[in-house]
Parts: structure tokens; C-alpha cells; sequence
């Protein structure tokens, strides 16, 4: 599904994201990105949905090689991606519903499909009754369920959440775990970056850590490993 | 590239609800919009009455000769006949003292009519006249002099009073050209301004977006789909615009000719009327709002697509 071959980012300020990263996931795994800040998790993931381009290396997600994409066809590569961010990232004009409408209308999906699909999935997340409601009117828990909602919408392959649970208390914390495991278990491969040491310790799934631009560790059911 | 037609009502949709939901950005956009183009219109208007009254002083470079009253048909014929065979003569118009008193309340308008009220046929003041227009305006002080000339040789002395633009002919067409140039430079640089202004405007309403057109992105839309809401509500933005500024400035222009028509009949002025600028300042002011709101809006959308 995702496979890094000697992977090299270097920013233009001369900062080493990457150093030689090379990894392969495959299809309907869970895998948490762990590593100190600053380590390269975050241009980890932007490589993935092609926000960042490598310097060095080849990356192909779904069967694209990501790296040698034209700019054309980026938005296509996007559509089998779905990102979530610890801040939600949602339009603060929009309901709940249209945040999440809003995924399937810029693809050009037809009318009709767009109603069934998002209360579809606004239901699957646990919104069925705040879809009138905009962003400020929602617990952040309900918040990152619309970015979740957003983000799987398009049936994408693969999920890539940003410390999607950086904002939330522990309990509210949890029930987003059961729901992006829930995803998972429903054949999305799903990579999510993380500083929630109890989440990663109780809830085992293959663990890389990030640490700087190298993989110092990737273990099928790993561990957190760092004192906070 | 062919767009379903679902997708192009889409555009227009969220085109027309992008301005509502960004309610104060667009009423700022519209606002400069409005304010620019109304001060450009403001100048448009005045070049355009200037370019009139060049035009009106310009032909006004005629010669006017006055008979005495009473003068017979036949010497009124022999003394057209006269002047209409000179070479430098473009046109005679013979203009009978009950004309002249019709053109006079013609020009004075309603406001006038009181004033002239007590005139009829048998107690009208004015005299008959010619008024000769000459193919070169430099020729007129010549012309003027020949038609004295024929007044002298002739023994029932017809005419009182021959007028002309003594000598200041030259001076008068450097003024009115000199003016239009200024008038036309002026209107340039407004319109400059006013296109400087207004896509600033809406270069500022759309980096308040960037967030959604960064959401835009990240869900796969293409750049195309993102830019077509865009431009649409750049477009609408100065379509409303222009048509409030056209509103507001016709109005207040319509109130202005018929305030000063008295007063400037009498300095035998008078202002271009709506009827004729009308059409062409709304369609000026249209066309630059119209462009500029679909430029201002593709220009920094291109800029946030780059990313």
C-alpha cells in the first residue's frame, strides 16, 4: 500500500527531515508514528498525501509513484487519501453536514449520491443528530468526528491522521480510537502520528519511531518507549 | 475539458452563496468597488461634459450678423445669397426673430419660462440675424470683414452688428485640446487606480480563504474545480458593484442637469444630457467592474494554487 525506498527530505532552510527512510505497509494495517517532535513524522506523512515532495528516494502509495506524480493528476492520488489533523481543519461556515458534503462535491460526485453517503457517514461516526450544526457549536471530540467523517467519505485506501487526538481528553480520546479501529477493521490502512503513550501502550498495533529523519525502531506490536 | 452541467450550476451556487457567507469581505470588495468607480465616473462625467463644451464653444466660432428690424424679403435673400457664395462659407442659416425667441426659450428650459412670458410675436425684442459658419475658423475675422464690407456698399445700411470670436480663435483650440488631453489622462489613472484598488480588495477576501481552498485541495479537488466559484463570485461581486455605482451616479447626474439647467442656459451651457451618457457610463463602469472583480479573484486564487 505504501512503500518508502531510501527516502531523503531536505527543506530548502538546509534542515534534514529524512535521512534515508525506507518502510513498506501494507494493506489494512494500523500503525502509529511515534518520535520525539521535530523527529520528521509530520514530512513523513506530508510525502504520503503529496503535500512534500521527496529529495531523494521513491514513494508510491496505492500503486502511484507519488515522487514522479504530475501536478495534474495529484488531486486523483488525493482522492484514495484520507487526511485527518489534530486541529480538525474544518470550515468554520459550514455545518457538519457540508464540511463533509463539501469531500464528495469537489470530486464532482452526483447530487443524489452526496445525501445518502454523508448522513451515511455522519451516522457511522456517532453525528447522526448534530449534522445542522457548525463546528462551534460541537464538543472538539464531535469535531475531530467530522474530520473523520470528511476523511473517510470517499471510501479513501488509506487514512493519515496527524495526532488525532492531541486536542481531547482521555475519554473522548478513546472513542476516537474506537472509531478509527472500527475504520480499520473495515479494510482502511490508517498511519496516525501520536504522543499518547496509554493509547499506543494498551491499544498494540505495529509501531515506527521516528527519530531524527531515521526509523530507529518499527515493531509489529510495539510500544510507546519514551518517558514524557 | 467538459463540465457536467451539475457541476456548472454547482459553481454558480456556491459562487452567489460564497459571497452571503463571507458577508463583510464582500461588502468590502463591493464597497471599493462602489467608492472607485463612482469618483471614476465622477471624472468621466466631467471629461465628457468638457469634451461638450469644447465642442459647443468650437462651434460657436460662427459669425453672427444682425439685421435691422424691418429689413425687406428681397434684401434678406440678396444678403444670404451674398454670403452663402463666399468660398470660406461653410453654411448660412437665416434665423427670423420669431425662431430666435423659440431657441432662446428652448435653451432656458422650464425655469424660463416665466422669464419670457411676456413676449409674443408683436412685442419679441430680438432681431432677425444670420448665422455663418466658416469651413476654417482661422478665416472668420476675414469673413466678418467681407460681409461688413458688402453692409457698407449697400445704401440702406441692413445690418447693425456683425459678431464674431475676435482674434482669440488660436487661443481657444490650444485650451479645448489641452483640456481634453488633461480630462483623458486624468480618466486613465482613475481607472488605474480604481483596478489597483478593488483587486487588492479581493486579493485580501480571498487570503482569509486559504484555509478552504487548502481543504479544497486536500480532499482531491482539481485547481480547476477550486478557481470556477471563484471567478464567478468575483464576477457577481462587480456586477453588483458597478450596477449600485451606475445607480447612485446617474441619479445624482439626472439631479444636477436639471438643477443647473437655468443657470447655465444662461451662460448658454448646457450639459451633456442622460439620455446620451447614460448608456455609455453604465457600460464603461460595468466593463471595468465586471473585469477587474474576475481578474482581482483569478489572480490570487492562481497564487494559493501553487502550493
Amino acid at each position: 500500500m505504501i512503500e518508502m525506498q531510501d527516502i531523503w527530505k531536505t527543506y530548502a532552510n538546509g534542515t534534514h527531515a529524512l535521512r534515508g527512510v525506507s518502510v513498506l505497509i501494507e494493506k489494512n494495517e494500523f500503525v502509529y508514528l511515534v518520535g520525539p517532535s521535530g523527529a520528521g513524522k509530520s514530512t513523513f506523512m506530508k510525502l504520503i498525501y503529496r503535500e512534500e515532495v521527496p529529495s531523494k528516494g521513491q514513494i508510491s502509495v496505492n500503486g502511484f509513484n507519488i515522487g514522479k506524480l504530475k501536478p495534474r493528476k495529484i488531486p486523483f492520488v488525493r482522492r484514495n487519501i484520507g487526511v485527518i489533523f489534530q486541529d480538525f481543519r474544518l470550515l468554520p461556515k459550514l455545518t457538519a453536514y457540508e464540511n463533509v458534503a463539501f469531500a464528495m462535491e469537489v470530486i464532482e460526485t452526483p447530487r443524489r449520491l452526496i445525501r445518502k453517503r454523508t448522513m451515511e457517514v455522519l451516522e457511522l461516526v456517532g453525528l447522526k443528530g448534530k449534522h445542522a450544526s457548525l463546528p462551534a457549536q460541537l464538543s472538539g471530540g464531535e469535531q475531530q468526528r467530522v474530520g473523520i467523517a470528511r476523511a473517510i467519505v470517499n471510501n479513501p485506501a488509506v487514512i493519515i491522521a496527524d495526532e488525532p487526538t492531541g486536542n481531547l481528553d482521555p475519554e473522548t480520546s478513546w472513542d476516537i480510537m474506537n472509531l478509527l479501529e472500527e475504520i480499520n477493521f473495515r479494510g482502511t490502512t490508517i498511519v496516525m502520528a501520536t504522543h499518547n503513550r496509554d493509547i499506543v501502550n494498551k491499544l498494540r498495533k505495529r509501531v515506527i519511531a521516528i527519530e531524527d529523519g531515521i526509523i530507529a525502531r518499527d515493531e509489529a506490536r510495539g510500544e510507546y518507549g519514551y518517558e514524557i | 475539458m467538459v463540465m457536467r452541467f451539475s457541476t456548472i450550476l454547482r459553481h454558480f451556487r456556491e459562487g452567489a452563496k460564497n459571497i452571503i457567507r463571507n458577508g463583510w469581505m464582500s461588502f468590502a470588495s463591493i464597497s471599493s468597488i462602489v467608492i472607485s468607480l463612482f469618483i471614476l465616473g465622477v471624472f468621466l462625467l466631467l471629461a465628457l461634459n468638457v469634451n461638450n463644451l469644447a465642442n459647443q464653444i468650437e462651434s460657436q466660432v460662427q459669425v453672427k450678423v444682425y439685421l435691422q428690424l424691418g429689413v425687406e424679403q428681397s434684401k434678406i435673400e440678396e444678403l444670404h445669397n451674398a454670403i452663402a457664395n463666399m468660398p470660406e462659407v461653410r453654411s448660412v442659416q437665416f434665423i427670423s426673430k420669431a425662431d430666435g425667441l423659440e431657441l432662446l426659450r428652448v435653451s432656458l428650459g422650464e425655469d424660463g419660462k416665466e422669464l419670457l412670458e411676456g413676449f409674443d410675436e408683436t412685442t419679441n425684442p430680438l432681431p432677425d440675424s444670420f448665422t455663418v459658419e466658416v469651413i476654417e475658423p482661422q478665416t472668420i475675422s476675414f469673413v466678418a470683414n467681407k460681409i461688413k464690407a458688402i453692409n457698407e456698399a449697400d445704401a440702406t445700411v441692413p445690418i447693425t452688428n456683425v459678431k464674431y470670436g475676435q482674434g482669440t480663435v488660436e487661443t481657444l483650440f490650444k485650451f479645448t485640446t489641452a483640456v481634453r488631453n488633461i480630462g483623458l489622462i486624468i480618466v486613465a489613472g482613475l481607472a488605474l487606480t480604481a483596478m489597483f484598488l478593488i483587486s487588492n480588495t479581493i486579493k485580501v477576501t480571498i487570503l482569509a480563504r486559504r484555509r478552504e481552498i487548502a481543504i479544497m485541495k486536500l480532499v482531491g479537488a482539481t485547481n480547476h474545480f477550486i478557481r470556477w466559484p471563484f471567478f464567478i463570485e468575483g464576477a457577481l461581486i462587480g456586477i453588483i458593484g458597478s450596477s449600485i455605482t451606475a445607480a447612485i451616479l446617474l441619479v445624482l447626474y439626472q439631479q444636477l442637469v436639471q438643477m443647473t439647467q437655468f443657470e447655465l442656459g444662461l451662460m448658454m451651457i448646457k450639459l451633456v444630457t442622460i439620455q446620451d451618457a447614460g448608456w455609455m457610463i453604465s457600460g464603461i463602469l460595468f466593463a471595468i467592474g465586471t473585469l477587474i472583480g474576475i481578474w482581482g479573484s483569478t489572480i490570487s486564487v492562481r497564487k494559493y494554487l501553487k502550493v
